[in-house]
């Protein structure tokens, strides 16, 4: 119940967003801060409550069980570790918006956004069923999508919010064939189950699918390469959620998948070298590009690309002491990556702009920005005692214990970790030293206490924890890796090693760090012709290219289909209709024959089709819209009566409403129309005619072969058996549509729902534009 | 489109066609009618409304927007899914109260499933006069004929 309530409050709080801070004023901007505190909490107790893991907790609860969905959550050590990380970051970063969107006029809107995705990305690490975490995992991926388009009025932002959704969403498509396979394979999609599916899995026949088709998922989400470009777009999002999303959270979710399928579908070659060549192929890739950008949050996502890369190899590796070096630097990272992008908001916010070329000297006017962003940048450049230094060292020391080919990885770790910490006195430490720069946009000052409080805080836990590490790796680092490895792991992690090859490595990281750092002008200056030249040549030029293409298929497959006359459409439809069903009715082979006991019909009930037959002739050849429209009324109504006359009330009093709704509608729509004229040829109208007459034949075919054919026992008596006992209703069809078939309902009037704002928006649209041309 | 019979029956009609709604969605679970019915009811009076007075008379006796009505009632609808979890059943299992006799109204029955019910009447209201006031707007005679 404590799993399900931790998600449920921020959802509850999403909601109420808007409603308490509305306009992002006073006390009320940070209600935003209080779900997340609250969910945190929980969680803390939860966790508590599991010893650290030693008996992880699992619950479930019923939702689809017809299809054998089922809300099952769980809390183990790796779940547990980004569960707090998202919602421990979250209230951090929730009151850090508080001063970043002050007064903001959309801040209410902000926040329920914000705290959605918040909602969602909590259900994704704590799901226990793979259908349930690919809800979730959408929902993170369509929140993130308002959140980076939240500046809707930019074109750039708009796109790029697109472009992630894409390929995000793309990915996730695939993710879901690869747990259908899984499903198929285990007959389970409980995570905690899997583990135990192991051999099972690799020795299917489609494994290699499996693997391919999940790894798309995660790859999308985690950007790895070739999928890389959307995260470094992606900041065009307001930074508390760059810092949210882009460091902490969502782009962690791929990464946190293939750890918790590890047990499951990894320890394979395949597996392993994929996830090898990907991650380490991410982590140079990125460093490299990330020299190159004179922008501090573009830096920052370029290294945090880079760090994503390293954490995929690692989870490669496949070694106990990789997956602890993952899990402590996850942690590590998370830290100091949502302190630098707060820090780099700050200063953004105060001085307008975040160009490293030019920010120079601003610890005076912010000392405590540059305090946190120093702490931060310390950590993230491995130099010891900080936390990220036990991060690095395990990396060396995970590269070291491999056999067989320990010298690529290292290589790999040591070239990305060196430019990466280049990169991290680029971000943290160079805006605040020098001499202060003058002509910048804005006079800096201190940013307000909800700017600083979370980078503060961030950046001396990752002090802390670095001095201490015993504080967390009892608690939680210690069950993450075991539950990544499938088996219980007795972790110690200290700060010192003693002299051994690993700090050796590390030391000479932090020289040549240090060496490239005081070369970063020599990047800086050549950041316009490198991006002109790999622009058009990397994976965003493909990505850009298939986009376009798309619209141009579109476009054209449009000009061909959509003539624009009504005519033509109509009769597209009937034939289509003629073909598909007459071939499906020659196929059965059984020609319709008249029912032998056919009553005769009464005066009632031929009058009936008598008008009905009229008012159809009435139609056909009337010159009057009007007239036509009202015939066809009649023979609606004529409907209806014949379900009375069979005793069907509820289809009658259905049939009478939406008969007059549509003729009201209908009226509207031709009200405006010119006089009818007969424009089309003998020719058109004869073949329409003969058109027509097959399509009525055709379905009268139907309809007494449907009623002559019995291929199983008709499902209506045991509804209506079922309708009374089970769902206390006599009204079957009414029971139907508000029971037994609820969720189709559902489907239903959410697609009405659509279809109304549709035609209101394309009307709307006519309506502005009549306007337009009549006031010039 | 001036006519006297049609601006008093949408007067007089009006509020019989909404209690009637109602009705025929409350008693939808056991006889003929139910939220479907009920909301093209509700929808039906608005319309006679409109066309008899004016549309914008319609909208404004509905007080809120269509889109808002459309919006509560997907909301109610796939609310009324959530209690089935809280004791161990599924999504959309329907739960019922225990019966209990109101006078005049005999023994009733409440449960999700008229909850459920509550949620297509107003989303069905919300689709139809949404539709119709904006396919209204292009029956209007444009300005400079008018004038």
């Amino acid at each position: 119940m404590v799993l399900f309530l931790s998600i449920l409050v921020i959802f509850v709080g999403a909601l109420l967003a808007p409603v308490v801070s509305k306009r992002g004023k006073g006390w009320a901007a940070l209600f935003i801060a209080v779900p997340p505190l609250i969910s945190f909490v929980l969680l803390v107790r939860a966790w508590i409550g599991t010893h650290y893991g030693a008996d992880p907790l699992e619950v479930s609860w019923q939702w689809f069980p017809a299809l054998g969905v089922g809300f099952d959550l769980r809390l183990d050590g790796i779940s547990a570790l980004m569960g707090l990380l998202v919602t421990g970051i979250g209230v951090l970063v929730a009151i850090y918006s508080a001063g970043y969107m002050k007064g903001h006029p959309q801040y209410g809107r902000f926040g329920l956004f914000l705290l959605l995705f918040m909602g969602s990305m909590v259900g994704v690490v704590l799901s226990n069923h793979l259908i349930l975490l690919f809800v979730f995992w959408e929902l993170t991926s369509i929140t993130s999508y308002l959140l980076i388009g939240f500046n809707h009025e930019e074109e750039g932002a708009r796109k790029k919010a697109l472009q992630a959704l894409l390929v995000t969403g793309m990915g996730a498509v695939a993710m879901l064939g690869g747990f259908i396979f899984i499903g198929m394979e285990t007959g389970t999609y409980k995570i905690s189950e899997l583990g135990g599916f192991q051999s099972v899995l690799a020795e299917s026949p489609y494994y290699i699918a499996m693997v391919i088709l999940v790894l798309m998922g995660a790859f999308t989400k985690s950007a790895q390469v070739p999928f890389h470009f959307w995260l470094p777009n992606a900041m065009a999002a307001p930074t508390p959620v760059s810092a949210f999303l882009h460091s902490a959270t969502m782009v962690k979710a791929g990464v946190f998948l293939m750890a918790v399928l590890t047990p499951s579908l990894g320890g394979t070659a395949l597996w392993n070298g994929l996830l090898m060549t990907f991650g380490g192929a991410t982590f140079l890739t990125a460093v490299c590009l990330g020299l190159f950008q004179p922008d501090l949050k573009k830096i920052l996502a370029y290294t945090t690309l880079g760090v994503l890369g390293l954490l995929t190899m690692l989870l490669g590796i496949g070694t106990v002491l990789a997956f602890e070096a993952m899990v402590l630097f996850l942690l590590g990272h998370a830290l100091y990556k949502a302190c630098l992008f707060m820090t780099s908001g700050a200063i953004d916010h105060e001085t307008g702009t975040r160009d490293v070329t030019v920010l120079r000297g601003l610890r005076k006017a912010m000392p405590i920005t540059a305090i946190a962003a120093g702490l931060a940048a310390l950590s993230m450049s491995g130099v010891p005692p900080f936390f990220g230094f036990i991060g690095k060292e395990y990396v060396y020391k995970a590269g070291l214990a491999l056999t067989g080919m320990p010298l690529t990885v290292l290589v790999v770790a040591f070239v990305g970790n060196f430019i990466m910490m280049a990169l991290a006195l680029k971000a943290g430490i160079s805006p605040f030293f020098g001499k202060p720069a003058e002509n910048l946009p804005k006079h800096p000052h201190e940013a307000p206490w909800t700017m600083w409080i979370g980078p503060l805080l961030l950046g001396t836990l990752g002090l802390l924890f670095g001095l201490f590490p015993g504080w967390v790796s009892h608690v939680i680092i210690g069950s993450a890796a075991s539950a990544i490895a499938g088996e219980t792991l007795d972790l110690h992690v200290k700060l010192w090693h003693g002299l051994n090859v690993a700090l050796f490595i590390s030391a000479v990281t932090l020289t040549a760090g240090i060496f490239l750092y005081c070369g970063r002008r020599f990047f800086w200056h050549r950041h316009e012709s490198f991006n002109a030249f790999w622009r058009p040549r990397g994976a965003e030029a493909v990505y850009d290219y298939l986009f376009d293409g798309m619209i141009r298929l579109a476009k054209w497959q449009t000009k061909r289909l959509q003539s624009g006359y009504l005519h033509n459409y109509v009769f597209i439809i009937a034939l289509a209709t003629i073909g598909f069903l007459g071939w499906g009715f020659l196929s059965f082979n059984n020609w319709p024959k008249l029912p032998a006991d056919l009553p005769l019909p009464d005066l009632l009930f031929s009058g009936t089709i008598l008008a009905m037959m009229v008012a159809t002739v009435f139609a056909v050849i009337t010159v009057n819209r009007i007239t036509a429209l009202v015939s066809l009324g009649v023979v609606g109504f004529g409907i209806a009566l014949i379900y009375v006359y069979f005793g069907a009330p509820d289809l009658a009093i259905t049939q009478l409403l939406v008969e007059t709704l549509t003729v009201v509608l209908l009226m509207f729509a031709i009200y405006r129309l010119p006089a009818m004229r007969l424009l089309s040829s003998k020719k058109t109208r004869l073949r329409d005619a003969i058109l027509s007459g097959v399509f009525g034949l055709l379905i009268m075919g139907l309809v007494l072969a449907a009623t002559s054919i019995q291929v199983d026992l008709p499902i209506s008596d045991k509804l209506s058996e079922m309708s009374y006992s089970e769902a206390h209703g006599r009204d079957i069809v009414n029971v139907i549509l508000v029971d037994f078939r609820a969720i189709d309902t559902l489907g239903e009037i959410t697609v009405l729902s659509v279809a109304a704002l549709g035609i209101s928006a394309l009307i709307a649209r006519r309506v502005t534009r009549k306007k337009e041309e009549s006031d010039g | 489109m001036n006519s006297f019979i049609l601006s008093q029956a949408g007067k007089l009609l009006f509020p019989a066609l909404l209690i009637l709604s109602v009705i025929e969605l409350y008693r939808g679970h056991n006889l003929p009618g139910g939220g479907f019915i009920g909301g093209l009811m509700a929808a039906g009076a608005f319309i006679l409304l409109g066309l008899g007075v004016s549309m914008e008379e319609s909208a404004r006796r509905l007080r809120v927007r269509p889109t808002t009505l459309l919006v509560i009632g997907l909301a109610v609808a796939a609310l009324s899914g959530i209690p089935g979890f809280f004791v161990g059943k599924g999504f959309m299992d329907g739960l019922w109260l225990p019966e209990f006799h109101v006078p005049f109204l005999g023994g009733v029955h409440l449960g999700t499933p008229l909850l459920f019910d509550v949620g297509v009447y107003f989303a069905v209201i919300g689709f139809s006069l949404e539709t119709v006031f904006s396919l209204a707007v292009l029956a209007e005679p444009d300005e400079e004929e008018a004038s």
